[in-house]
């Protein structure tokens, strides 16, 4: 799955991200690479962009950027 | 020898991820001693700053705010080449002095790491202390100087804490000789990694060009985006290039896939640094930072607050619009009462009062509209707000082709497109906010005010609604929306056709940090506002100025006595002769002659003239040579009309849009020669609709040329917008009279 189908308040690991261009790059520079931890915090009032917590920050990104990160099914859910 | 050597200046990078403090970092280094220019050929602000630590002078290079030295685009290349000293116009970097937030370090490490890899003296600043601490974070930051064998300083920047022992490890990086320095630098990449660029990096040099750094050679591996390749580096050609993709496929086959293994090994680097130097509770707790946070994303009340907020920050800056015209308005009344004391009658009293006063008020009367604006997005960027405004509104901005950063630069221009193309700068994609600058001179703008409600108070009739007792005007308030609304539907139409077509390209990551919230420093607010302000004055003023003179000049020559009516000269004389003007009436009637002789002068200007050669361009637009004149001369400043309209129907200058005798000398107005009238409905909405589109204004022009760096884009600004405005006006005027006749 990816973490544009993920519900706001799940959390999830990181298994990678699709892709090599430039938001590629960008969303591995601010942190998201496999294995780390988010959660969805939410999303904003029109329903797009979202809002994650990961290593201990707040990052937001549309739900078509979001479609780039691969998941790791959320355990026990 | 050990003769004490002159000291010399050296120089300090500070660099930084955004929301770190780095700004007011840099300030309490530099204090006000800095100044700000641009890289040459690009249009990257550059900020510097002087300061002396121990009797020790330093040059503070201030680089943009990122998260990492990949350049993908003009302002990282400017920091990645700034700390390689290959940028023409920067000196050599002495000392690197990076500057992390201690809530967030892990993220902040992975640009410290590319940082350490270019093997410059660094120091580290560690702020924000305090957020850390209420996120339940312990720091050891001897065990972290331990670790990195780097000098660490726990800041407050922003009260000051903490300055004295970050200058003093500033002073000591720098005089430390470099065969003492601390163990070289080992590579976080894997060992297959490195040897691949070592090995590019071997044959880059021998091509026999000039010496490329290892770190570019490896961030040309690492660049999957294309942006470096086709940056134009010395020795970087096809061959060269083909190497570098057969490498990166090397890579992929031993799982170390390009561009993902440079943040695996950054983050595993970060990772295991910190590991044992920041401790962490294991439940992270709520922190009052996360609370507001969830109040002001919430659905419907961060909506509120968000609607709430703007209408503060619009309102502020349209109203401080009013009195600040009319303190600048009273000064220029008394300057130019002085020089009328001092100066005889002639040009150069009326160059001084017309062209240089009026020139000069016309650039200082947008400095409270500046200082109101950038109050606002200060505290609001400095609290953490403005992410989230942008956060809010990114949906809707994003249907015509835009981010939600570009929301608050496009509000801030319905009161003054100058601050609010100047706030375009938070836009970091270059398509965006070329697109932004360039439709937001179509909002309507204060300015605009007195041109529609002159010619509305004239022309349009004020029709009642009747509810019982309560009368209800609706039809002139109608219209002024109908105003804002040809803008704004222009101005979205304007942006979507820009997006598609000129400043077409793949749409840039949205990819936003959230900041936590804190109090926004008093400081750090106050020096946004004053560095807005002297740019405006430096940068614009000069321009505006020369093109308020040029338009004086055209409105005051020839100025042939013998193009006057002699009557009127006559009558002139002898009035003036028989008054010692005791009685009202007859200073009446002399006021009304020279108000009649100036309109003739105006009439026999080069404006006049360029006016009537342009009549038969604007007669489509129902116009009379008089209105091409009113358009022309408002080309500094569109709210110049009201007075321009008051010479040439013979009223003098002191007009404003509520004087009843400009309103009925408008109704009254006549085409030359005929009893038609010049005015009616329609022609009133066509001038109307012409003005909501035109760029009659230098200063935005100006201003687009300060951003853009060039004349370029204010040309084409100036050129779509008076084509739009034309047909716009050709549009209303051509249908209106086919509706009323």
């Amino acid at each position: 799955m990816t973490l544009a189908q993920l519900p706001v308040g799940a959390s999830a690991k990181v298994a990678g991200i699709e892709g090599t261009d430039e938001l590629a790059c960008r969303l591995m520079e601010m942190g998201l690479t496999p294995g780390v931890e988010l959660r969805v915090v939410g999303t904003a009032p029109l329903g797009d962009p979202l809002e994650l917590e990961v290593r201990g920050y707040r990052l937001s990104l549309r739900k078509s950027e979001a479609q780039r990160v691969e998941l790791h099914s959320p355990n026990g859910k | 020898m050990s003769l004490a050597s002159p000291p010399k200046t050296l120089t300090v990078a500070l660099i930084g991820n955004p929301n770190t403090g780095k700004s007011t970092l840099f300030s309490a280094l530099a204090g006000v001693r800095q100044r700000v220019g641009n890289y040459p050929g690009v249009t990257v602000e550059k900020k510097l700053g002087t300061a002396e630590f121990h009797g020790q002078a330093f040059t503070i290079v201030d680089l943009p705010g990122t998260y990492s030295l990949s350049p993908r685009s003009p302002d990282e290349m400017v920091a990645v080449d700034v700390l390689l000293a290959r940028q023409v116009d920067a000196p050599p970097i002495n000392v690197v002095l990076c500057i992390v937030d201690a809530s967030n370090l892990e993220r902040n490490f992975y640009l410290v790491s590319q940082v350490l890899e270019l093997g410059l003296p660094t120091v580290v600043a560690v702020n924000m202390m305090d957020v850390a601490k209420t996120k339940g974070h312990q720091i050891d930051l001897k065990k972290l100087a331990e670790r990195l064998s780097l000098r660490c300083v726990a800041v407050q920047a922003n009260k000051g804490v903490g300055i004295a022992e970050l200058k003093h490890a500033i002073v000591e990086a720098a005089s430390e000789p470099e065969n003492q320095q601390r163990a070289p630098w080992k590579s976080p990449f894997p060992a297959e990694f490195i040897a691949e660029v070592e090995n590019l990096h071997a044959k880059v040099s021998g091509n026999g060009e000039a010496e490329m750094p290892r770190y570019l050679v490896e961030r040309l591996l690492l660049d999957t985006s294309g942006y470096l390749a086709q940056a134009g580096l010395k020795g970087i050609d096809e061959r060269f290039l083909s190497e570098v993709r057969e490498a990166r496929s090397r890579l992929a086959t031993a799982g170390l896939p390009v561009p993902a293994v440079e943040s695996n090994a950054r983050y595993g680097w970060a990772t295991q640094t910190l590991d044992g130097v920041v401790t962490r509770p294991t439940q992270r707790p709520r922190t009052l930072s996360d609370r507001i946070d969830s109040w002001l994303t919430h659905r419907v009340f961060g909506t509120l607050v968000f609607l709430a907020v703007m209408l503060v920050m619009f309102q502020a800056v349209f109203f401080v619009a009013g009195p600040a015209s009319a303190v600048i308005d009273w000064l220029n009344g008394i300057l130019a009462d002085l020089v009328t004391s001092v100066i005889p009658e002639g040009a150069l009293r009326s160059l001084l009062t017309t062209g240089v006063i009026g020139g000069v008020g016309g650039v200082l009367v947008f400095l409270p509209q500046i200082f109101t604006l950038f109050f606002f997005i200060a505290v609001l960027e400095d609290c953490g707000y403005m992410a989230r405004a942008a956060y809010l509104m990114d949906k809707l901005m994003s249907r015509i082709g835009l981010s939600g950063k570009s929301f608050i630069p496009l509000l801030s221009s319905f009161a003054c497109a100058v601050p609010g193309i100047m706030a375009t700068r938070v836009i970091e994609n270059w398509r965006d906010r070329l697109a932004t600058i360039l439709v937001a001179p179509l909002m309507s703008c204060s300015a605009r005010l007195p041109v529609y409600t002159l010619l509305i108070g004239a022309f349009v009739p004020n029709l009642v609604w009747q509810l019982g007792w309560l009368e209800i005007p609706w039809l002139q308030g109608l219209v002024m929306f109908a105003m804002y609304a040809v803008g704004t539907v222009a101005g979205i139409g304007m942006a979507f056709v820009l997006k598609r077509t000129l400043l077409r390209g793949p749409t840039p990551p949205f990819v936003m940090e959230l900041p936590s919230y804190k109090m926004p420093g008093a400081r750090i607010v106050l020096m946004r506002m004053l560095e807005q302000g002297w740019a405006f004055v430096y940068r614009a003023g000069t321009l505006i100025l020369c093109v308020s003179i040029v338009v004086w000049g055209l409105c005051y020559w020839p100025r042939d006595e013998r193009l006057i009516d002699p009557a009127l000269l006559a009558r002139h004389a002898e009035l003036l002769k028989e008054s010692g003007g005791r009685n009202q009436e007859s200073v009446e009637a002399l006021e009304r002659i020279e108000n009649k002789i100036a309109g003739q002068y105006l009439e026999t200007s080069y404006l006049g003239r360029m006016g009537k050669l342009i009549e038969p361009a604007v007669k489509p637009l129902g116009w009379d040579w008089r209105l091409g004149c009113a358009a022309i001369a408002s080309f500094p400043a569109r709210e110049v009309i009201v007075a321009t309209l008051g010479v040439i129907y013979n009223l003098g200058e002191e007009q404003d849009e509520t004087s009843v005798d400009l309103r009925e000398r408008l109704q009254a107005a006549t085409w030359d020669g005929t009893d038609r009238k010049v005015f009616n409905l329609p022609v009133a909405l066509s001038v109307m609709v012409f003005f909501a589109l035109c760029a009659q204004c230098a200063s935005t022009l100006a201003v687009i040329r300060r951003e853009t760096g060039g004349w370029g884009w204010p040309a084409f600004t100036f050129a779509y917008m008076t084509a739009l405005a034309y047909v716009g006006a050709w549009v209303t005027y051509q249908v209106g009279i086919r509706l009323i006749s």
